[in-house]
């Protein structure tokens, strides 16, 4: 057992987190989300380009670092910690998941596109009568020669306004909400037939709506492994926002430490009131948790599915759990100021809000995890 | 001792019942069904007709303006308003000011101040907290100065929630700079059209412009807008705190909440069946109507000793403590509710394509509620503000 991360993993920490540094302070987030598309689409070229970092997770023979689990779960810890608006999650994690099981053509297509920062993937998973169950999908891909026709609605799509590609679930046989008949395609994003209705989300970033009327689309684009491979992906996301709520939850921790040693009230800092000092003390010891949970469900991505799912679950399910406690109590701790928009940590507030939910709630993941360990 | 409504009381309910449902403004029906931002005119609407009818103060002793009902008949009136989702009056003039001023003002104050704050025509705003003096808000330093027959006012003020729209404003000012705290604060009234009154907005969480900056440079009030004696402010304002404390239970509205959850639960679906099915979930809302009605009927203890001469005292924090919890807790179990369709943010592009809608309408300010509502276990004296009061004032400790 090691818990000690790499020299290259440092290094791509250190990289990363000084460039967010330089470019991602709280004032020039506020101007990228005013802009039209609602980012700044030079810092993801940057991270492509001049940092080279967004090969963390592939293999050298792609053009990758060679990393996996681990290096994604650095790097969103990063993210998090400056509330990123970048597609990472969307791109890297899902779709890079996704390429790394595609037909070799695929994947030696998509991955070097992906790594160069020309291939931005949005995933289509989530339909609006299905909550988190990934099988629970009414969009139909029926065979049409060769390829096939795409039919249906998908539920706030994350960076789909930016996306070149979009990675879609979809049925080709089997009802509602059988496991069987659920497949993968990766997608050309500007096919005919394609209607998007684009938004922002209240945590900063960009979705749309996704209708696909009748939309013809060439048989390669399907990528075998059914529902199995899918909960893979969801698993690989869902410790990715596990690694983006560390960073998170430590800002959130962070800004209320320095708030209290700072504001004064009754003659002294509010930090010397016994209730706030406890108070602090719990924020510190769920962020602490939620690092452990990380870190826990990462390193068991590589586990026979039953096993990784109930891991994954749990860390899910408490990082749910430990994110809301830190950001209500953060911004309690803050009082009034902490809830405008002139101070970072609401920002965190929202971000670690939606964290809670994505991917499934604390219910639905202890839900999954006693259906898997716990019979009777 | 029973629960049981008189005669008397159930035809009041009817009446209140059949009074809602011809007069309650359609178009602001209309708004709060499509989650719209409320205007000024619109929440003048409703005040308005209650105004007319006589209804708008039911809390005011009747000499004032005061509806003579009996605890009965207002507790049949909150809930019914509540039920039919009637919009929350402001609180500024009714609740706050008003009774200041009928309890501490001078007969020349009462006949110059009062009808406004009844018809509705003046709107009020809460010069209270500072952005040096929030929980500690006997610290204040937004200064008067004795020039004459008036003070000059010099200072800034926060959270001023409303300002945009204020015609008045009520204000604690320090008088004597060099007196213990609580002993050199006076209690101002403050035309907000004065020169020198600055107000500048803040943005909350979920988009919303409620609360303000307000800075005073050198603005000129005449001493006889003071209420009661000057350095005697404090009395006004702790019998002002008090009073809002009690309204903040918010009992009838966090019923109607939890129908509102209800009704989502059933609309959503898991798996097969609604929400509501969902032993978790349903538990959740068991839990919540559990704790609401621990407060209504602590409420309800209240009142009867209020209406048997005893003034809302120290145990008003515990309302206050309880019901702002209990209206968090049911912004989110909403928030929950809605799944992914707490994520899109609407503010301002709700409107338009049918075709292809962003979820249910009942989504839509799920996340932004949720936000927003932090406040309240922060405003009115924050909870942790009202657990030192029950400390000291209720346990003695």
């Amino acid at each position: 057992m090691d818990f000690s991360y790499t020299e290259t993993q440092g290094m791509l920490r250190d990289t990363l987190a000084r460039f967010l540094a330089d470019t991602y302070d709280f004032e020039t987030r506020k101007k990228m989300l005013l802009r039209p598309e609602g980012r700044d689409p030079g810092i993801w070229q940057a991270l492509a380009t001049e940092l080279g970092i967004l090969g963390a997770p592939f293999a050298e023979e792609h053009g990758g670092l060679g990393g996996g689990a681990l290096e994604n779960m650095i790097m969103m810890e990063e993210l998090g910690k400056v509330i990123a608006v970048e597609p990472y999650l969307q791109t890297v994690v899902i779709g890079g998941g996704a390429m790394k099981r595609a037909p070799a053509a695929m994947a030696d297509a998509v991955i070097p596109e992906i790594i160069a920062g020309n291939a931005v993937i949005a995933w289509a998973y989530a339909e609006p009568q299905g909550r988190y169950d990934l099988a629970n999908i009414r969009t139909t891909a029926k065979t049409d020669g060769a390829g096939f026709v795409l039919s249906g609605h998908k539920a706030v799509v994350y960076a789909a306004p930016w996306a070149t590609h979009l990675l879609v679930t979809a049925r080709t046989g089997g009802n509602q909400r059988e496991r069987e008949g659920v497949e993968l395609f990766l997608i050309d994003a500007s096919l005919p037939g394609i209607v998007r209705r684009d938004y922002p989300t209240v945590d900063g970033f960009q979705a749309s709506e996704i209708y696909f009327e009748n939309v013809a689309i060439p048989g390669d684009s399907h990528i075998p492994g059914g529902i199995d491979l899918i909960e893979l992906l969801a698993d690989e996301a869902t410790m990715a926002i596990c690694g983006e709520a560390c960073g998170v939850s430590r800002k959130l921790h962070e800004g209320t430490l320095d708030y209290i040693k700072q504001r004064k009230q009754f003659g002294q800092p509010i930090g010397k009131f016994q209730v706030l000092q406890h108070r602090m003390a719990d924020i510190f010891i769920e962020v602490e948790q939620i690092a452990s949970m990380a870190l826990m469900g990462t390193l068991k991505l590589d586990l026979p599915a039953d096993e990784r799912k109930a891991a994954v679950s749990l860390a899910k399910a408490k990082v749910a759990r430990s994110i809301n406690f830190v950001g209500q109590n953060a911004i309690q701790t803050h009082g009034g100021i902490g809830i405008t928009v002139e101070l970072a940590i609401g920002h965190y507030f929202k971000r670690g809000t939606m964290i809670e939910n994505q991917f499934g709630s604390a219910d639905f993941h202890l839900g999954r995890f006693e259906d898997l360990t716990l019979a009777a | 001792m029973h629960l049981d409504f008189s005669p008397e009381d159930l035809a009041f309910q009817q009446e209140v019942r059949a009074f809602i449902a011809e007069n309650y403004p359609a178009e602001l029906r209309g708004k709060q069904d499509e989650g719209d931002e409320l205007s000024k005119e619109d929440f003048l609407s409703w005040h308005k007709v209650l105004a007319k009818k006589g209804w708008i103060a039911p809390a005011w002793p009747v000499e004032y303006g005061g509806t003579g009902w009996t605890a009965t008949q207002k507790y049949i009136w909150s809930e019914e308003t509540a039920r039919a989702d009637c919009i929350r009056l402001m609180p500024f003039g009714l609740s706050m000011v008003g009774p200041v001023i009928y309890t501490f003002g001078t007969p020349e104050q009462k006949a110059k101040f009062l009808p406004g704050i009844l018809s509705g025509d003046v709107w009020w705003c809460q010069g209270y907290s500072e952005p040096g003096s929030g929980s500690d808000l006997a610290s204040l330093r937004t200064k008067a100065v004795r020039d004459g027959d008036h003070y000059v006012v010099n200072g800034q003020k926060t959270w001023t929630t409303m300002a945009q729209h204020a015609d008045w404003g009520f204000f604690l000012v320090r008088t004597d700079p060099d007196a213990k705290q609580q002993e050199g604060i006076s209690f101002l009234l403050i035309d907000m059209k004065s020169p020198g009154i600055t107000v500048r907005p803040i943005i909350t969480l979920g988009g919303e412009h409620e609360v303000n900056e307000v800075w005073l440079e050198d603005v000129r009030v005449p001493v006889e807008n003071r209420i009661y004696e000057e350095n005697k402010g404090w009395t006004c304002a702790k019998f002002l705190l008090a009073h809002e404390r009690t309204g903040i239970a918010g009992v009838a509205a966090s019923k109607r909440g939890i129908e509102k959850v209800k009704s989502i639960a059933r609309a959503e679906l898991d798996g097969d069946k609604p929400l509501i099915a969902n032993a978790f979930f349903k538990r959740k809302i068991a839990e919540l109507e559990m704790d609401l009605t621990a407060l209504e009927f602590t409420e309800l203890r209240s009142l009867a000793g209020e209406s048997a001469g005893r003034g809302p005292g120290p145990e008003s924090s515990l309302l206050k403590i309880k019901g702002s919890e209990i209206q968090q807790r049911l912004t989110e179990l909403t928030l929950e509710a809605v799944g992914h369709y707490g994520a899109p943010y609407f503010r301002g592009f709700g409107e338009g394509d049918n075709e292809h809608p962003i979820g249910p309408d009942y989504a839509h300010r799920a996340a932004p509620t949720y936000f927003n509502t932090r406040k309240t276990t922060i405003y009115g004296g924050s909870n942790e503000i009202q657990r030192n009061i029950i400390a000291k004032m209720v346990l003695g400790l």
